[in-house]
């Protein structure tokens, strides 16, 4: 063992002197493949791993905590910080949990905008996901190609609520804004132009790429019965073959009404799970474009109407007496939702992003706890990355497509 | 004499509440509605203490001491393969106990269960490892964040805070903005127990504002050396409100009537 003092600081990246013949090394947390901020710590056996832990809790904010310490609607801006590159999902799967306890609906053109904006956060996600991994792998032009679309995803983004990253794009009881003029066409242009691009960009550089393939093939093989097990969900798991995502069997928001399909791959890998983000990619312009008819058919309300928790429209607010009072009292000292537990799944790009929420009828709330699909992502690694060479570590954490905004929270 | 303040809840709380307020509950179905969830019920016999249906999910109490065999016939016998979150809520205050929640998912009928059972403070938990692996990290934050203990645990360890932290962040008696050690945590850490009259403890206030801090580059745009003074002969000045918006009665300027107009 080392013997650290002054002058010989511990040295955590090296660790020779041990009786067997097995090397540690320390990845991480600043290794640009770590997708943050994970810490690895491998024992390895010539260039085979034999022992991995993951080591978290570097981007720890204590989100959960603060939610104990703030109203609900005063909590939704901080989910953008949980799964950072798509802000989206986070705040509609939190609205969606409030909702539930809260016993309201979004009004349907809220439900219209808010599935658009989870399925362009999807497809924002996803292409995160093509670029970054194939960055890892080694094939720097899609990066480039990829981060070209997700800017036009982004300028959407930007054109519906004034944010790239952080959206809060979604309140508790629906939407505050209506789409700006044009933006359904610009939607439509841009799912006809994503489209094109991963048949025709990212599909032609990666999909039958010799290298690409020799690098993820039979890499990262995670079993049926395993994945369930360590808790995988999204990709993850439909990557092992189980035909599990939470819009189709246990459908919210609007997507009962609409129709798309669920690609599943029994290959197990994570040349399996790449192909599974590009068709999702796909199925999600698929969405979008059913979307936009709906839309059109809507009534312009926004926002739910629930006086006891939600604020009323604003020229109410400017009219009319009492739901000026009823806003101040809203305002200052925030909703109070009925005593009760609720735990809320949703498909997030990452996979089930589920919020439990226990209140005492007060405005804060007893305790949240944010189920984050990264957290059981990382967990995997300890056994996933035994018996696997070094140079598929940086594979393989790529595959499972974790955030560290979500896993430390 | 000053107001009391309770310590054994220091979160957040409503400023003001209505004496006459009841807190409504959110609807408790009976099991029998859903066929399914009435054979889960069954399936666990005496074990489930108290069932209901809250929000389309079913809600089972048990004893804190059968949490491995009520999830393993769960997962054995109705099906439900995967763990998908596991942790605690602090009623140390109210009830001096931990609530515990296992929220399981069956994935061939899209349906799920959560199982609470509740325990002791100072009580342990078994490890329910060996059934669902996502455990191994779940059981590992719970420890971190509330202190419980989790037997036959293979690697009990914090995982979200350092590994030299005290205290566990989630229980109701932690201040949001840390207690006293988390304030000497990184001067003592980086430049050593010594040196904290020199640098004082964390503010760890996220509101805190500073005018004067020479160490925000933010404020002056450029780098000035430690505890340089930056105000320039500025004076520091007490906020004022503007006297238009509030109106100050106590001077002679109102005047008041001695009759009803």
């Amino acid at each position: 063992m080392q013997q650290p003092n002054k002058l010989t600081p511990f040295f955590e990246n090296l660790n020779f002197e041990r009786e067997d013949n097995t090397m540690v090394i320390n990845f991480g947390p600043q290794h640009p493949s770590a997708h943050g901020q994970l810490r690895l710590v491998l024992e390895l056996d010539g260039e085979q791993v034999v022992k991995a832990y993951p080591d978290i809790g570097y981007l720890h904010r204590g989100i959960e905590k603060m939610a104990e310490n703030m109203t609900y609607n005063e909590f939704l801006p901080t989910t953008d910080r949980l799964d950072y590159i798509a802000s989206t999902s986070n705040n509609y799967a939190y609205a969606l949990a409030v909702e539930k306890l809260i016993g309201i609906e979004a009004p349907r053109r809220a439900q219209v905008i808010r599935t658009m904006l989870l399925e362009l956060n999807r497809i924002i996600s996803h292409l995160f996901f093509v670029a970054t991994h194939a960055l890892d792998v080694g094939a720097m032009s899609v990066f480039l190609y990829a981060f070209r679309e997700r800017e036009f995803a982004m300028d959407l983004m930007e054109d519906y609520c004034g944010a790239r990253l952080t959206h809060s794009a979604v309140r508790i009881g629906g939407v505050p804004l209506d789409l700006p003029a044009g933006w359904l066409e610009n939607a439509a242009t841009f799912c006809d132009k994503i489209d094109h691009e991963i048949e025709h960009t990212y599909g032609a550089l990666l999909n039958e790429n010799r290298i690409w393939k020799m690098r993820l093939e039979d890499v990262g093989v995670i079993s049926a019965e395993n994945a369930l097990s360590w808790g995988c969900t999204g990709p993850m798991l439909r990557g092992s073959g189980v035909n599990w995502d939470i819009r189709k069997e246990e459908p919210y928001e609007l997507y009962s009404e609409l129709d798309f399909d669920i690609p599943v791959s029994d290959r197990c890998d994570s040349y399996g799970r790449f192909r599974l983000y590009m068709e999702e990619m796909h199925q999600s312009a698929r969405i979008i474009r059913q979307l936009i008819p709906m839309y059109k058919k809507t009534e312009p309300q926004l926002m739910a109407h629930a006086p006891q928790y939600i604020s009323a429209p604003k020229e109410e607010i400017m009219t009319q007496n009492y739901a000026l009072m009823q806003h101040f009292v809203l305002v200052t000292q925030g909703m109070r939702p009925p005593k009760g537990e609720v735990y809320v799944p949703t498909e997030s790009p990452k996979g089930e992003l589920g919020f439990y929420i226990k209140s005492e009828g007060e405005p804060y709330a007893y305790r949240l706890k944010c189920r984050a699909p990264s957290f059981f992502h990382t967990g995997l690694l300890q056994e996933l990355l035994v018996g696997t060479y070094i140079a598929d570590v940086v594979t393989i954490i790529g595959t499972t497509n974790i955030v560290f905004g979500e896993v430390d929270r | 004499m000053r107001k009391y303040t309770p310590k054994d809840n220091v979160q957040g709380k409503a400023y003001y509440t209505d004496r006459f307020w009841v807190a409504p509950r959110v609807p408790r179905l009976d099991v029998e509605a859903e066929s399914h969830f009435a054979d889960v019920v069954k399936a666990l016999g005496r074990k489930a203490k108290e069932s209901y249906v809250e929000i389309g999910q079913l809600v089972v109490h048990i004893k804190a001491t059968e949490n491995f065999n009520v999830l393993k016939i769960l997962k054995e016998s109705c099906g439900y393969t995967q763990c998908s979150e596991q942790s605690a809520v602090d009623y140390l205050a109210k009830d001096g106990e931990f609530e515990l929640f296992y929220q399981l998912l069956n994935i061939s009928e899209a349906k799920r269960v959560r199982v609470v059972c509740r325990i002791k403070e100072g009580e342990a938990i078994e490890s329910v490892q060996p059934l669902f692996k996502s455990a191994n990290f779940a059981e590992r934050e719970m420890f971190d964040m509330f202190g419980i203990k989790v037997n036959n645990h293979p690697f009990l360890k914090r995982i979200l805070m350092p590994d030299d932290w005290e205290g566990h962040p989630l229980l109701k008696t932690y201040p949001m903005i840390g207690d006293e050690f988390a304030s000497w945590y990184e001067v003592d850490k980086i430049f050593g127990k010594e040196y904290r009259d020199v640098i004082g403890p964390e503010n760890r206030d996220p509101a805190r504002i500073d005018r004067y801090d020479t160490k925000r580059f933010s404020r002056v745009g450029y780098e000035v050396p430690f505890g340089a003074d930056i105000s320039e002969g500025e004076i520091e000045n007490p906020i004022e409100y503007s006297e238009t918006v509030l109106v100050d009665y106590t001077k002679n300027s109102s005047k008041q009537l001695d009759e009803r107009r």
